[in-house]
């Protein structure tokens, strides 16, 4: 008789289901997982490498292409650095804007998330209700850095320039009629911050459409509950970190145990999970969503009353506004010496982490007192969690194993680099 | 003498199938724009409205392309069954609507067997499925053909079983005596059809056959054997231009035919839902088509709701659920049945 042997299937690198170019080896047992083996490293651009022929100015736009979903939060983890071993101030109304704009993107990757998780389980409507909310957030990155994804709006010293007057507007078509137009623009009539306000009401219903169509549905939970469960144990000896660590019941958040920026000013609670199931992140990401919101008010309420300068006023580090630029000779200077040279930054070593919304984002420099990194190392969640997967989803079907690679929230640019 | 009158009589049959198969083709062609503009408009999306006024053009491009398309024989395939599989899974689908009765004496074949035709005919589907997910020789297809295996045939049960308490009910299985059945009774003697009709002494079974319906179809959330995210297309993924176009239509045939189903065995097929000079007026064929629309368009709608369901759930809920309260149902009217209250006598 001959002998029974498991099958193996290639997973991806091109499946509708892989997050980018996971290639996945499971070792199937009819429908059941025996083994998940990940393969990593097709989207890996050397990042770290690169930014040590850079200056730290060009460095930073590679940040934006790790975590292609939650770009401002690697920049803020990176400014962050380079001001530790730059000893560079912050000016406050910069952290305003910093801290703001990091929960715009948490919001962003969590919409982004809980769209995909249900894409990926077959709920469709809720993926494009979800991208309806993106798309308004993204028109926040286009005002404020011109561009809708990659922004390199954060700076070592604060940010590229102060927040806009007025939004940018939808333009007539031969499809829009003037009413649909009126409609379509109704929001966007005064500054970037009305505009935020404006989301911030909405944003709570917008939510509790997507918790009508998921939460209590009776297939997504026998979809979700139980399904890829890590304990507290198992998540802390993995280095979890983010929603994956929080919804396995472990009150760990870097914005309250170690506040950065002006964290510490602002109200808002940690989500914590029970489970640590499929079904209790998802519940953490829609919460932290709400929480974010809150967030995001208090902030646009603060930078309302206080305007301010948003970057250092060192022109070591930050360049000297245009008309400064071309009335003195000493800006003039500056001004090339930064673009052409960068800054030095002493000797030493620093690390700067944030919490990013798929957990700990990390960036590590060793400088030699050049003008470039020494040595740059990026401490990426996703890599951590996706490293996990071959304990969350054995045992598990094939469509689990589906849920499983969703509910990690992974993202190739940050696992290759 | 007699061959000449053999020869009108199958000259009439085949116009008659052709009068059937050519407007069903084309129901298929707009069922498929009117699931992605009504999915598109419950998505907040717009839909297709490129291709010609509102997109009504869309279908055709649509056909045209696959049918320019080159058919992929995949080189480990096994040729034979690899072509005959999309054959497999047309034939059955078009076969059936021979017994389905439009209106009142217009049915192709009026046969007595009709119920089991088309459950037999139904049953017949699940072949092409496995065909092709054997002879594709791949790993998805192969899944999806396991999956098929299981779901179609268990569903195929719990949708016979909520079949035989409609044939208990109405006493023949002949498709149009089931729909002329329900336009008697004393809801329909005062005039309100719409009561007298099955769907309401037999809810329960009108939901069971229904949900088996969309799990026999494999349409969403039972789409496991296609699991576009799980399997990418299941049996169908080595398949290109028309043999994949062929899975389609038979996808969009069953579909409706499901709803032409429904409607006969559960809403009056061609009746009117109140009679009444106005209602009477309208051609019986219009209503059954009505309510075949409405039906369609609930699987688009439980398509653009819900989750899918994983492999294992769709069995439980097949065998654990659906089958036992056919069982049970088909008791409790039968016990009706012989009480003095009964509906049918």
């Amino acid at each position: 008789m001959p002998e029974i042997r498991n099958y193996t299937v290639n997973f991806g690198p091109q499946h509708p289901a892989a997050h980018g170019v996971l290639r996945l080896v499971l070792e199937m047992d009819g429908e059941v997982v025996q083994r998940a083996d990940p393969h990593i490293g097709l989207l890996h651009r050397a990042t770290e490498k690169l930014a040590e022929s850079r200056t730290y100015l060009q460095s930073l736009p590679y940040m934006d292409r790790l975590d292609y979903i939650s770009m401002m939060c690697s920049e803020h983890a990176y400014c962050m650095a380079v001001e530790k071993l730059a000893g560079i101030e912050v000016p406050i109304r910069a952290q305003y804007i910093r801290v703001m704009f990091d929960e715009i993107t948490r919001i962003l990757n969590h919409l982004f998330g809980v769209a995909t998780l249900g894409l990926d389980l077959g709920a469709m409507t809720v993926f494009l209700y979800c991208f309806r909310e993106r798309e308004d957030l993204l028109d926040c990155y286009e005002a404020v850095s011109g561009a809708r994804m990659h922004a390199a709006y954060y700076r070592p010293g604060g940010v590229y320039r102060d927040l806009p007057e007025r939004m940018p507007q939808y333009e007539a078509q031969v499809s829009r009629n003037a009413k649909q137009l009126g409609e379509m623009n109704a929001n966007r009539q005064g500054s970037l911050l009305d505009f935020i306000e404006d989301f911030t009401q909405r944003f709570p219903k917008c939510v509790d459409e997507y918790e009508t169509l998921l939460t209590e549905n009776r297939i997504w939970k026998q979809r979700t509950v139980g399904i890829g469960v890590v304990s507290p144990e198992r998540a802390l000896a993995r280095g979890f970190t983010g929603p994956m660590l929080r919804g396995s019941g472990i009150a760990w958040d870097l914005r309250k145990k170690q506040p950065y920026e002006v964290y510490d000013k602002l109200d808002f609670d940690v989500v914590v999970g029970v489970n640590g199931d499929t079904y209790d992140r998802y519940l953490v990401r829609v919460e932290e969503m709400r929480q974010s919101n809150r967030i995001i008010k208090q902030c646009v309420d603060w930078l309302r009353k206080n305007p301010g300068p948003v970057i250092s006023d060192s022109h070591k580090v930050a360049p000297p506004s245009r008309e400064q630029m071309k009335s003195s000779m000493e800006e003039l200077i500056h001004h090339f010496k930064l673009f052409t040279e960068g800054m030095h930054v002493p000797e030493g070593e620093a690390y700067a982490g944030v919490e990013g919304p798929k957990g700990e984002f990390g960036v590590y420099f060793i400088s030699d007192g050049a003008n470039k990194p020494y040595r740059m190392k990026l401490r990426s969640p996703a890599f951590t969690h996706l490293s996990a997967i071959d304990e969350m989803a054995r045992g598990h079907m094939l469509a689990d194993a589906v849920a499983v690679i969703s509910t990690l929230d992974i993202v190739f640019g940050e696992i290759d680099r | 003498m007699d061959l000449r009158l053999a020869l009108i009589d199958t000259a009439w049959t085949l116009a008659g199938i052709v009068a059937i198969v050519v407007p069903l083709f084309v129901a298929v062609a707009y069922l498929t724009l009117w699931e992605r503009k009504l999915i598109g408009w419950i998505q907040i999306r717009i839909g297709p409205n490129r291709v010609g006024p509102l997109g009504l053009l869309q279908p055709i491009a649509d056909g045209v392309k696959l049918l320019f398309k080159e058919i992929i024989l995949p080189t480990n395939a096994s040729k034979g069954l690899f072509v005959l599989a999309p054959i497999m899974m047309l034939m059955p689908a078009l076969a059936a609507w021979a017994v389905i009765p439009f209106a009142p004496e217009l049915v192709l074949a009026d046969i007595n067997a009709g119920l089991l035709y088309v459950l037999a005919l139904t049953s017949f589907g699940v072949y092409g499925v496995i065909i092709a997910g054997w002879a594709s020789n791949s790993k998805y297809a192969f899944l999806g053909a396991m999956r098929s295996a299981a779901q179609m045939v268990s569903y195929e049960l719990a949708m016979g079983f909520a079949l035989v308490v409609v044939l208990m009910v109405s006493g023949s299985l002949n498709l149009s005596d089931i729909v002329a059945q329900q336009g008697r009774g004393r809801f329909a003697d005062m005039g309100l059809t719409f009561l007298s009709w099955n769907w309401l002494p037999l809810l329960p079974m009108l939901v069971v056959y229904f949900v088996s319906g969309v799990a026999e179809t494999n349409r969403a959330p039972f789409d496991v054997v296609e699991g576009e995210s799980e399997i990418v297309a299941g049996h169908m993924i080595e398949y290109s231009g028309m043999s994949f176009a062929l899975f389609f239509l038979a996808e969009y045939m069953n579909m409706i035919l499901i709803s032409a189903l429904t409607a006969i065995l559960f809403f009056g097929g061609w009746q009117a839902p109140v009679s009444s000079a106005l209602f009477d007026a309208v051609p019986p064929f219009l209503w059954l088509l009505a309510k075949m629309f409405v039906i369609v368009s609930m699987f688009l709608w439980i398509r653009a709701t819900f989750p899918r369901y994983r492999y294992d759930q769709i069995m439980r809920l097949g065998w654990k659920v659906f089958i036992p309260l056919t069982l049970v149902w088909i008791a409790v009217i039968g016990l009706w049945m012989q009480t003095p209250w009964s509906l049918w006598q």
